[in-house]
């Protein structure tokens, strides 16, 4: 380590203002402290400070990711032979899968994070950590048949019009990876939906459809066991199939304190009780499916636990989270029945909300401000 | 029944090198009065550098609040005026002489003097200036009118001295500095006990003044806490507040009609091989303390506890409302990977690292800021330790943006850098809570004069 150190030190100057490499200064600085984390101390106030920061933090959410992202794999390779009717081992079955989806990942990093580099560099910032999630994210919620060029495009969208334009990371309105999904969803729709994108390299003869589009077709017969949509053994985006994993990585980010619990509660209610207010109505066969069942189909488990709680993005007071989440759960379970235009509204509904979530938490300020001057007003009486 | 305010937000940061009961003298020659200390006070000198002083005279008054005079706490001679950036005057040195010889100001029994006789004591002896005020936590103005006067009898911060000790052996001098304060109000003096960490009769006894109970991890000891849950202040409203070992010397100051700084200071944190008590006087140069007592190098000195302390050097001074020095480690080292690492001896209130298993594990920590400084990202993290009921990121950003009525709105009459250091110290971000909250707490003060 010492070795590397001096070796950093050394080569360091060249990268500072004024020397050889000075436009790399942001890379540079990104480098040095994700080997090393910086040798500066407190100036100002508190003179200890805790141990976490941003790099620890998005770490946690991107290690959240991992279960999905492995099952999302493995799941590529056993849609794809399932549909061919071939049997195969694990090892194969991953194989395929990784083959897949590891060029996505690859090329949602690269091109978010040459972006985030260039601005930190023209905006004499440090790099934000804040597209290490997103980076991740964005593969895990577009087909396995998605073009890489596609994902190139709709990535650099993300992160200059979700995000940059706004001030970057902690300053955009909207979740940044949604906003790359939603911008793939309306440029390039035959790529994202429909059932021919969930499986790849489907055989032409196997039916492709989601149990969401086979559900708004009404085919309660051909909807798979809730067995397999908890498992997560079920064609879709990439990450988003296994329910199981996805809680699971929500269980890491409840225990760190990383994830708002409140988020994930009452997205997880809100979904449940539109999906039980859609029963009582029972108007076609859709509405009639158990309440809990929409809430392990789909994207919807994804989206409330890895989105909803994105912290820029989302509600910040206590209880503007829990009227956000609840809003997200009954605005996507309301898109996806009623609306046969979107098979799925996770993504809608997280938008949506995350637009008004400054509004909500507009009026949760706005009844602490009123209690203080309620005070003085008793006073006076 | 007495009834007992729990909180249950904020944070005990357990740290190594709590000061042990043990009280030892210390006498030095070398004092210094810093003008950085007075918050909200701007500086005009009345000494010069070779001026003979007594322990009472005054050093400086306040230019915009001449009332406001600032005493030395020794007898002797003044060696230097130093000086910063833009000429701010940062330290009065006085080297002490060997007897001490005090200003008389002649006694006084405050239950027997009416409003303004009690006043003009205080402001004459200089012992005013040990109360502060809400708005802004400046030090207060004598023309104001308090509607409360706190006193915390406990302090939670980190490695706090024991405030029982503070007072041990003064009660007579406390009780008459509560009945000065009682004096200055039409309103009640408050005092702020915790049942579980107060055990002394000076506290428990008091007369004259109105007994609050507090139970809670810090901040739950700072004034600006108790008195947003008993009194909190509203839009042109006045409170005071000061600490036990202040009223001690403004009662000696009625008592004995001299300005005696006498106090104890805890000598605390993870690098001091004894930590123990002292009793010295406010302002004395902790030379003599530290040059044998700690371990170490490269260190770092406060006058003050972690979170809201000043930084000093070796050959620093205690500062004038401090009544604890804390030495611990400087962080300015590189971390291999440290981000990344499990992280079983790191401190931090998230459970990202593996610490949290172990809750009463108590830290050597050191000054490293333990990353970059970031846009606010994280939600929720300082209201976690904020028991107010206030929103603290709204408010800084409402400060960020110069926005006066919002920062009124949100309560910026409420607070004071000492009850937002926790969240200073849990942000993710590095935000520099302390520092900003001041720039608002005077530009609301500017605006509104």
């Amino acid at each position: 380590m010492k070795a590397l150190r001096r070796y950093i030190d050394k080569i360091k100057p060249q990268f500072e203002k004024g020397g050889r490499f000075e436009k790399l200064q942001s890379t540079f600085d990104a480098f040095e402290t994700f080997l090393f984390v910086p040798n500066k101390t407190t100036t100002s106030g508190a003179h200890i400070r805790d141990a976490m920061d941003m790099k620890r933090t998005m770490s946690v959410v991107v290690i959240a990711l991992v279960p999905a992202l492995l099952f999302g794999m493995w799941n590529v390779g056993y849609q794809h032979f399932l549909s061919q009717g071939e049997a195969t081992g694990f090892w194969p079955t991953f194989l395929f899968g990784l083959v897949r989806v590891l060029p996505i990942v690859v090329v949602s990093y690269v091109t978010g994070l040459a972006i985030e580099f260039i601005f930190a560099q023209i905006r004499g910032h440090e790099v934000n950590e804040g597209f290490l999630v997103s980076g991740m994210l964005i593969p895990l919620v577009v087909s396995p048949e998605i073009p890489l060029w596609m994902v190139a495009l709709a990535t650099a969208f993300a992160v200059i019009i979700g995000k940059e334009v706004f001030g970057g990371t902690g300053m955009n309105i909207m979740n940044p990876a949604l906003v790359a999904r939603a911008f793939l969803f309306f440029a390039y729709p035959q790529d994202i939906s429909g059932d021919k994108v969930w499986i790849a390299d489907k055989a032409d003869a196997f039916s492709g459809a989601t149990p969401l589009a086979q559900a708004a077709a009404g085919n309660m017969d051909q909807m798979p066991s809730v067995l397999d949509m908890f498992l997560g053994l079920i064609p879709g985006s990439i990450g988003e199939t296994s329910t199981l994993l996805i809680l699971l990585g929500g269980a890491i980010l409840l225990v760190t304190g990383v994830g708002s619990w409140r988020i994930m509660l009452s997205g997880f209610a809100g979904g449940y009780l539109m999906g039980l207010i859609f029963n009582l109505w029972g108007a076609n066969t859709y509405m009639e499916i158990p309440a809990y069942q929409h809430l392990i189909m789909g994207g919807f488990a994804f989206g409330v636990v890895f989105m909803a709680t994105d912290p820029v993005s989302g509600a910040q007071t206590n209880r503007g989270k829990l009227i956000y989440g609840f809003l997200i759960g009954i605005t996507a379970i309301l898109i996806r029945v009623l609306n046969p235009a979107y098979p799925e509204g996770i993504m809608l509904a997280i938008l949506f909300m995350n637009i008004m979530a400054p509004l909500i938490d507009h009026y949760v300020v706005e009844s602490n401000i009123k209690r203080r001057l309620r005070r003085v007003k008793v006073k006076a009486a | 029944m007495t009834r007992i305010t729990k909180l249950k937000k904020g944070l005990d940061i357990h740290m190594v090198g709590e000061a042990s009961k043990t009280v030892r003298d210390y006498t030095t020659g070398q004092f210094a009065v810093k003008p950085t200390d007075f918050s909200g006070v701007y500086p005009k000198l009345l000494v010069r550098e070779g001026d003979t002083v007594k322990a009472g005279s005054p050093l400086f008054f306040d230019k915009y609040r001449e009332q406001i005079r600032v005493v030395s706490p020794v007898s002797g001679t003044v060696t230097a005026i130093k000086r910063g950036k833009q000429r701010v005057i940062e330290e009065i040195c006085i080297h002490a002489d060997e007897r001490p010889a005090y200003e008389s100001f002649g006694t006084g029994q405050p239950s027997g003097m009416d409003r303004d006789a009690v006043l003009a004591h205080m402001l004459k002896t200089g012992t005013f200036t040990f109360i502060h005020q809400l708005p802004y936590a400046i030090v207060a103005s004598p023309e104001s009118n308090p509607k409360s006067i706190f006193v915390s009898a406990f302090d939670t911060a980190p490695m706090a001295p024991d405030q029982d000790l503070l007072v041990e052996g003064e009660g007579e001098a406390f009780q008459t500095g509560l009945d000065a304060l009682g004096k200055l109000t039409t309103g009640k003096v408050y005092l702020g006990v915790s049942p579980s960490r107060n055990r002394s009769k000076v506290f428990h006894e008091a007369r004259g003044v109105e007994v609050l109970h507090f139970e809670g991890p810090h901040p739950a000891g700072n004034p600006g806490i108790q008195i947003h849950h008993t009194d909190p202040v509203n839009k042109g409203e006045v409170v005071w507040y000061l600490r036990p070992a202040d009223v001690v010397i403004i009662g000696r100051a009625f008592l004995q009609g001299v300005f005696d700084a006498t106090t104890l200071v805890a000598l605390t944190g993870s690098e001091v091989r004894e930590p123990h008590y002292v009793r010295t006087l406010r302002g004395c140069s902790i030379e003599g303390l530290v040059k044998a007592g700690v371990e170490g190098d490269n260190l770092r000195y406060i006058s003050g506890n972690v979170l809201t302390g000043t930084r000093i050097d070796r050959r620093g001074y205690i500062g004038y409302f401090h009544n604890q020095i804390s030495v611990i480690p400087e962080g300015n080292h590189y971390e291999f990977f440290g981000w990344a690492l499990p992280g079983l001896g790191k401190f931090s209130v998230s459970r990202s690292y593996l610490s949290w298993l172990t809750p009463n594990k108590k830290y050597r920590l050191h000054t490293n800021l333990n990353g970059g400084h970031r846009a606010f990202v994280m939600t929720g993290e300082y209201e976690r330790v904020l028991p107010m009921d206030i929103y603290p990121v709204h408010l800084l950003k409402a400060i960020m943006v110069e926005d006066i009525d919002l920062m009124e709105n949100l309560g910026i009459y409420e607070v004071s850098e000492e009850d937002f250091a926790l969240c200073e110290v849990v942000c993710t971000s590095k935000t520099p809570v302390q520092a900003l909250l001041r720039q608002g707490l005077d530009l609301m003060r500017k605006e509104m004069s």
